[in-house]
């Protein structure tokens, strides 16, 4: 009787210190879980439900089923413009931009160079200009008379352009632009090619094997955490670019820069229709979802966690 | 003879190696260029007059260094009115960030209660979670509670939790410290508060600091955000600021980019002061992410 009574008295205490740290677990989360119910995951769902009706600012919004869907993708002359022109600068900023940031980075890793801080700071100053002055400036380095890159050519003696002035040099000046501010992927990097193992690589030189040996069987291999991480945020952030559209181009010439973030921000903001511009926001991020699922599958296998440290 | 060619060898690779970081360096010095041009290129044009920059071809240096273009900016920009309403922004929402985000790091990091893997499993979803699909909801959920127009958008953000990205870099530091520390706190008889504030709060300063300098940036360079929730000029922020001046003064390229480069200074010295920290929190995302 004595002993299970002790037991009795064990087991509900600790249970009490559970049930308090669960509590305070509680206490503690409850802003972030307020943010993520009230302000993320339910406005989730809530633009599900927007994406069904013809919802407006001011009126009663109505159930229309798949219409809005159906009309994006098979009336909207917008919507495709948009979703090529996305999906290129995309493509093409991710490209441009993790290969500066990878080629910096490796610059930057090699043992004989000084001040590397130095520079480090220097090429990460681009990435901290504020985004609507960034684009403000680029603007006027892009204009076609006055503009810096076009003086440059000419002095140069080559060919002159008008950058995001035209429909075919829009996008990839806006892409030139991305690659400009790639210290968040380079710093990455940077941190990625530290840990590759010098062991590694002089077995190598061992091996009689070169620089370029060295760098697609062990150093790639090595980074490929970090290499997926920055590629995947990179796809990420160029679908859902809009900063560059609103201030710089406004979609144009020719709806060239039309991208996606941007026309959901027209339909809904300028052209007040919240339903349809929430059937758009869907698919795109269906659209994404696929591609990130995509990448996940087969580039997610190959990628190397050395021991347990993942 | 095999010694001297040795040594002949190991000169040619000492050339070798010494040309190669000659070409290495003239390679960086490029690169630092093409960053550092186009911000003088911005302050360059600020310093011109009007007429000197419709010039052609361009002149790299301005005759005179008019540093009346600030002053005219500043009268004519309300550069002021625009800081301030940038502040009144920013200075609640960095508190509430850091206070929210390392509440929730506490408990996501060092506590064990039921639900914790969902919660945390949520949390990583939005980080990954593109924001474009949420902003039409959210904008029609504060219209109705008729919160448009005013900074409540950005202050509830920030009180609840600031970003997900922010929670999961304080989990991920509060994880790395010895559990040690709580449990001889609570034997001598601390409740989770005191631990927190005590205890944690301390030796959490790095990340917090982390943080802070994220979310300014954040709230400094928002642009999306205070273009769809406010609607009169004189709660813009720096970053509508500087559009209206050039919808007023289209072509006054000198007056948009002195605009411009007041709002790049802060950014900059900020970062060249908390670097260490900003890039650590950088390279911590990125590689435990």
């Amino acid at each position: 009787m004595k002993g299970t009574g002790n037991a009795d008295l064990g087991r509900p205490r600790m249970s009490v210190m559970k049930r308090n740290e669960a509590i305070a677990g509680y206490v503690f989360m409850l802003p972030l879980l307020l943010g993520i119910v009230f302000l993320t995951y339910g406005q989730f769902v809530y633009s599900l439900i927007i994406s069904f009706t013809d919802k407006s600012v001011f009126g009663t919004a109505n159930f229309v089923g798949l219409q809005n869907y159906v009309k994006l993708l098979r009336e909207d002359f917008f919507f495709w413009k948009s979703i090529k022109a996305t999906v290129l600068y995309a493509f093409g900023s991710v490209v441009a931009t993790q290969l500066t940031a990878l080629a910096i980075a490796i610059l930057l890793n090699n043992r004989n160079i000084k001040g590397k801080a130095f520079f480090r700071t220097i090429f990460y100053v681009p990435s901290i200009v504020p985004a609507v002055a960034s684009c403000l400036l680029w603007m006027w380095m892009f204009n076609p008379d006055f503009g810096l890159f076009n003086a440059a050519l000419k002095l140069l003696g080559l060919p002159t352009s008008k950058w995001i002035y035209a429909e075919n040099t829009a996008v990839p000046s806006l892409v030139l632009m991305s690659a400009w501010a790639c210290g968040a992927p380079m710093v990455i990097y940077l941190s990625g090619l530290a840990n590759v193992s010098p062991t590694l690589l002089e077995a190598v030189d061992i091996d009689g094997g070169g620089a370029w040996t060295k760098f697609i069987h062990i150093t790639i291999p090595m980074i490929s955490p970090v290499l997926f991480y920055n590629t995947l945020m990179g796809i990420i952030a160029g679908f859902m670019t809009f900063t560059n559209s609103y201030v710089m181009t406004e979609g144009g010439p020719n709806n060239a820069t039309l991208f996606v973030n941007y026309l959901i921000y027209r339909d809904a903001f300028q052209y007040n229709e919240f339903g349809y511009a929430s059937a758009l926001a869907w698919i795109v991020f269906i659209v994404l979802a696929i591609c990130t699922l995509v990448i996940f599958k087969f580039f997610g296998k190959k990628v190397y966690y050395g021991g347990a440290d993942q | 003879m095999a010694q001297t060619s040795d040594v002949k060898a190991m000169k040619l690779n000492k050339k070798k190696l010494r040309f190669s970081t000659v070409i290495l360096y003239i390679i960086l010095i490029a690169g630092t260029l093409v960053c550092l041009v186009p911000l003088y290129w911005m302050l360059r044009s600020s310093l011109m007059s009007n007429a000197e920059i419709f010039v052609f071809p361009p002149k790299f240096f301005p005759s005179t260094w008019r540093w009346s273009n600030y002053v005219k900016t500043f009268q004519n920009f309300e550069a002021l009115k625009y800081f301030t309403n940038t502040m009144k922004i920013l200075v609640p929402c960095v508190i509430g960030t850091v206070l929210t985000s390392s509440m929730a790091g506490y408990a996501l990091g060092r506590l064990q209660f039921p639900g914790k893997k969902l919660w945390f499993a949520l949390t990583i979803g939005a980080m990954i979670l593109p924001g474009h699909v949420v902003l039409i909801p959210l904008y029609l959920t504060y219209s109705a509670i008729g919160a448009t127009n005013t900074y409540t958008p950005f202050y509830l953000a920030a009180w609840c939790g600031g970003g997900a990205s922010n929670v999961f870099l304080m989990r991920q530091f509060m994880r790395t410290l010895p559990k040690d520390y709580d449990e001889s706190a609570m034997i001598d008889g601390a409740n989770r508060l005191q631990i927190f504030l005590r205890i944690l709060v301390p030796l959490c300063a790095p990340i917090m600091i982390t943080v802070a300098i994220f979310s300014f940036m954040f709230y400094w360079n928002d642009f999306q955000g205070p273009l769809i929730y406010l609607r009169s000029d004189n709660k813009f922020t720096l970053a509508l600021g500087i559009l209206s001046l050039r919808g007023a003064y289209a072509s006054k390229w000198n007056y948009i980019m002195a605009a411009s480069l007041v709002m790049v200074v802060p950014a900059v010295v900020l970062f060249a002061i908390g670097q260490r920290y900003f890039i650590e929190g950088i390279v911590l995302t990125g590689v435990k992410g």
